[in-house]
């Protein structure tokens, strides 16, 4: 297809089902933990707009998380469908961690997934809240083992080569705290939430622009959201600027190929924009600032930045791809600090609720947590090749022996299923957001009787029909 | 301490529970799907759906356990047979994300068209999930040809009449779980229905069991010699006995009006199904050459991870039985939707 071979149309297929699958568990992430304090908030105080807000978000939540079911399961079988040499070279040292994300992980939200949503009823609040808890810390665990598996590719520690070419494992604190799953664990969380709290907040500023500020569903969901891009807007940045260190030490090449340098240099200047040409072995058209990237990448002015043509051409990442994408995620990152620096200030003059030109920005920028999840994703695996493993296994050994006519097939195949799929799903959840939240918000377990009549599952029962049902 | 050479055998049998978990539990939500080729009313689906709502999820875990498990400890294994069943297994995965959607899409699609397309995506999608995981399973008995732990077979190896033979049976015997499942937790007309279903399926099951059980014996040498042979045929014997008492089972129990016993009966039937399939292939990983010892993963990566699954799986297994307590009971119709 388009004159691509098996190796590049599988490495095209995986990366995009996998950049469509991360949108969703990004999403229950975030919202997961969302949805557990808006229901402690609930508790704690008994303000029903918590109750309402609870009810209003885990209708979109279940929407959401059963889109990154399907498209992980998707995942687990497309590895070794397509990755056979990867599966079975790499298999016993990553696939115990992803066993263990299963067991750990994907088990526990599935099962209290359906209490969470269709039990409010039938195990009272605090029970409620308790499987609530659990889905949301189950979505960290399962981070925690993937992130651990993806940092083990970008940083391989605590494994031995046998003759055979099989990467067996020797020490499993070593594979599992690989020097980046430090940074990167903490990268994604926080990614997830900045991008769920960015879509609580465009939600409840269209709702706010549409009420005129009087919505108190919308009002509360605001503010939360505004707290967050403030807070945890900055953290990321000190945490991606953590992360860029570690790849800098661990990964140069990666680091030359996202900064468009070529030669390495002390005092390097930072290139803002350009576009790197793999072939000339230059950067066109860049715009740079003196010392800027000696002092980014080193926190001195002095500091000696990597440069690619360091590295043999075989062992380049794709510099032109990655350059962009960094800045894309990187300029995301500040523009939602912005926004929360905008939003410190309007709160201090009691003002947030009526800025209109805040919250349209806030609406504007719904989607630009994801936009940078992605964006990040590409920045970082893109730049781990030519390896799967990086250092250790090229891609093209990890490779499937499947003929380019059948991965094309099954490219095509998922490119219709997920655009018809998922396209429908985000379409029913943008409707649901559309919808303003009301006092007395219906949850998922209105629209699913689960029983007629008969045993009473306790007096938990009738303590949750008095508060919950109104 | 398990010795060495014990651990695949270990892990051998925790990958076939979590398989037939996954057969079973997802069987029934799959085979519900199926059911909407006869039962056409919005009402009757609504419950069907509903019934599996609160659990489907968890069902299909045991599928990415599998995945997750045979990657782990059998890594061979993983990186030559989803190679060689290349499209079964892509046809099931898009079938998946189809089937699994619906459960949610279906109840927010505005129109009745939406809906429609839904519920047809609900079916469909369940139908070729089922057909795909027999074709897979057929594919897999008659065996992969492989050269150095790479697949070395052609695109259509997975296609044969057997094949096809074992994907209408995983189809129908889904169906029967599925009937039997709402035989269980319906009631009114649908389940009088439902009865009726399991009736007839009961007998096309029992009829491609025979089949299929007649034609795997001829695949390979192994699986006659383990079936036929004496003293096998000895130990292996009850394995069909103990099928025609659960059939006896079941007619009893759909005759008599029983609530429980049918889905239990079928149940057991995929047990013992399984079982014979264990007793064929053992000690194959992947016939016709591939033993369980060749395909597994170093003893170390199998100890971590049975070190954790020992206590995550007893605790896994007493969480499910929760859920499906808290979800106990008869699902109700008639109640107002969107």
């Amino acid at each position: 297809m388009f004159g691509l071979d098996a190796l590049a149309l599988a490495r095209a297929q995986f990366g995009f089902t996998i950049a469509f699958h991360i949108i969703f568990p990004a999403f229950s992430i975030g919202l997961a933990s969302y949805l557990a304090v808006l229901e402690a908030l609930w508790l704690r105080t008994g303000r029903p707009v918590y109750l309402d807000l609870f009810q209003y978000w885990v209708k979109i939540f279940s929407l959401g998380f059963g889109m990154g079911v399907v498209s992980g399961v998707v995942l687990s079988y497309e590895i070794g469908a397509n990755w056979s040499g990867f599966s079975q070279r790499a298999g016993p040292v990553i696939g115990p961690l992803m066993g263990y994300e299963v067991l750990t992980a994907f088990f526990l939200e599935a099962g209290f997934l359906g209490v969470m949503l269709f039990g409010m009823k039938k195990v009272g609040p605090a029970l409620h809240f308790l499987a609530t808890c659990i889905v949301a810390v189950g979505t960290l665990i399962s981070a925690f083992w993937i992130l651990s598996v993806n940092s083990w590719m970008n940083t391989p520690a605590g494994y031995v080569m046998a003759p055979d070419g099989r990467l067996l494992p020797a020490d499993w604190w070593a594979v599992i705290f690989n020097p980046s799953s430090f940074v990167r664990f903490p990268h994604m969380v926080l990614a997830s939430y900045l991008s769920v709290a960015f879509v609580v907040g465009a939600v409840g500023a269209w709702h706010l622009l549409a009420s005129r500020g009087r919505n108190a569903g919308a009002r509360t969901m605001f503010g939360m959201a505004m707290w967050m891009a403030a807070l945890v807007a900055p953290a990321q940045i000190l945490m991606g600027d953590l992360h860029g260190l570690n790849t800098l030490h661990y990964q140069p090449a990666k680091v030359a190929a996202l900064e468009g340098d070529w030669n390495s240099e002390s005092r390097a200047p930072e290139i803002l924009i350009g576009w790197p040409d793999m072939q000339a072995e230059t950067t066109r058209y860049a715009m740079s600032v003196p010392w800027l990237g000696s002092l980014i990448l080193t926190h001195s002015l002095d500091g000696t930045v990597p440069g690619l043509k360091q590295f043999p051409p075989a062992d380049r990442p794709d510099s032109t791809l990655i350059f962009w994408t960094f800045r894309v995620m990187v300029g995301i990152g500040f523009l939602m600090a912005g926004l929360g620096l905008w939003s410190l200030l309007r709160r201090w003059q009691d003002r947030l609720f009526e800025d209109r030109w805040l919250l349209w920005a806030a609406l504007l920028m719904g989607p630009s947590g994801f936009v940078a999840v992605i964006c990040g994703w590409i920045t970082t695996e893109v730049g781990r090749q030519p390896f799967t493993v990086y250092g250790v296994l090229r891609t093209a050994d990890s490779v499937s022996p499947v003929g380019a006519p059948g991965v094309a097939t099954s490219l095509l195949a998922f490119i219709a299923v997920y655009a018809l799929v998922f396209g429908a799903g985000v379409m029913f959840m943008v409707r649901l957001m559309a919808h303003a939240p009301a006092p007395g918000e219906a949850g998922p377990g209105a629209d699913l009787p689960l029983r007629a009549a008969g045993i009473v599952p306790g007096p938990s029962l009738a303590a949750a029909e008095g508060e919950v049902v109104r | 301490m398990i010795p060495d050479s014990w651990l695949p055998v270990v892990w051998a049998g925790l990958i076939a529970f979590a398989v037939l978990a996954y057969v079973v539990l997802d069987g029934f939500d799959l085979g519900v799907g199926l059911l909407f080729a006869v039962e056409r009313e919005r009402e009757e689906r609504d419950v069907m759906v509903n019934s599996v709502a609160p659990v489907w999820d968890g069902n299909e875990t045991w599928l990415v356990l599998g995945g997750g498990g045979l990657l782990a400890v059998f890594p061979l294994a993983y990186g030559l047979v989803l190679p060689a069943l290349y499209p079964t297994i892509m046809a099931m995965l898009l079938a998946l994300v189809f089937r699994g959607v619906a459960f949610e899409f279906r109840f927010r699609a505005a129109s009745a068209a939406g809906r429609a397309s839904w519920d047809l995506a609900f079916f469909l999608g369940s139908a070729v999930a089922a057909f795909a995981q027999g074709l897979t399973l057929g594919g897999l008995l008659a065996g992969i040809r492989e050269q150095d732990g790479r697949y070395a077979g052609g695109w259509w190896d997975w296609l044969s009449l057997f094949t096809v033979l074992c994907g209408v049976a995983v189809v129908a015997g889904y169906a029967l779980l599925g009937s039997c499942w709402l035989i269980w937790r319906t009631e009114g007309a649908l389940q009088r229905r439902a009865r009726h279903y399991a009736a007839v399926l009961g007998v096309a099951v029992g009829g491609l069991t025979l089949l299929v059980s007649l034609w795997s014996p001829f695949l390979h040498p192994q699986f006659w010699h383990r079936w036929f042979a004496w003293p096998n045929i000895l130990a292996t014997s009850p394995v069909p006995l103990l099928l025609l008492a659960l059939a006896y089972g079941f007619n009893f129990g759909l005759a008599r009006l029983h609530q429980v016993t049918p889905f239990l009966c079928a149940i057991g039937w995929f047990v013992l199904c399984f079982a014979g399939l264990g007793i064929s292939f053992w000690p194959l990983m992947v016939p016709p050459d591939i033993s369980i010892w060749q395909a597994a993963a170093p003893p170390d990566s199998q100890r971590f991870l049975l070190r954790g699954t020992v206590f995550l799986v007893p605790a896994i297994l007493a969480y499910n039985v929760y859920g499906y307590w808290i979800f106990r009971g008869k699902v109700g119709a008639g109640t107002h939707y969107h």
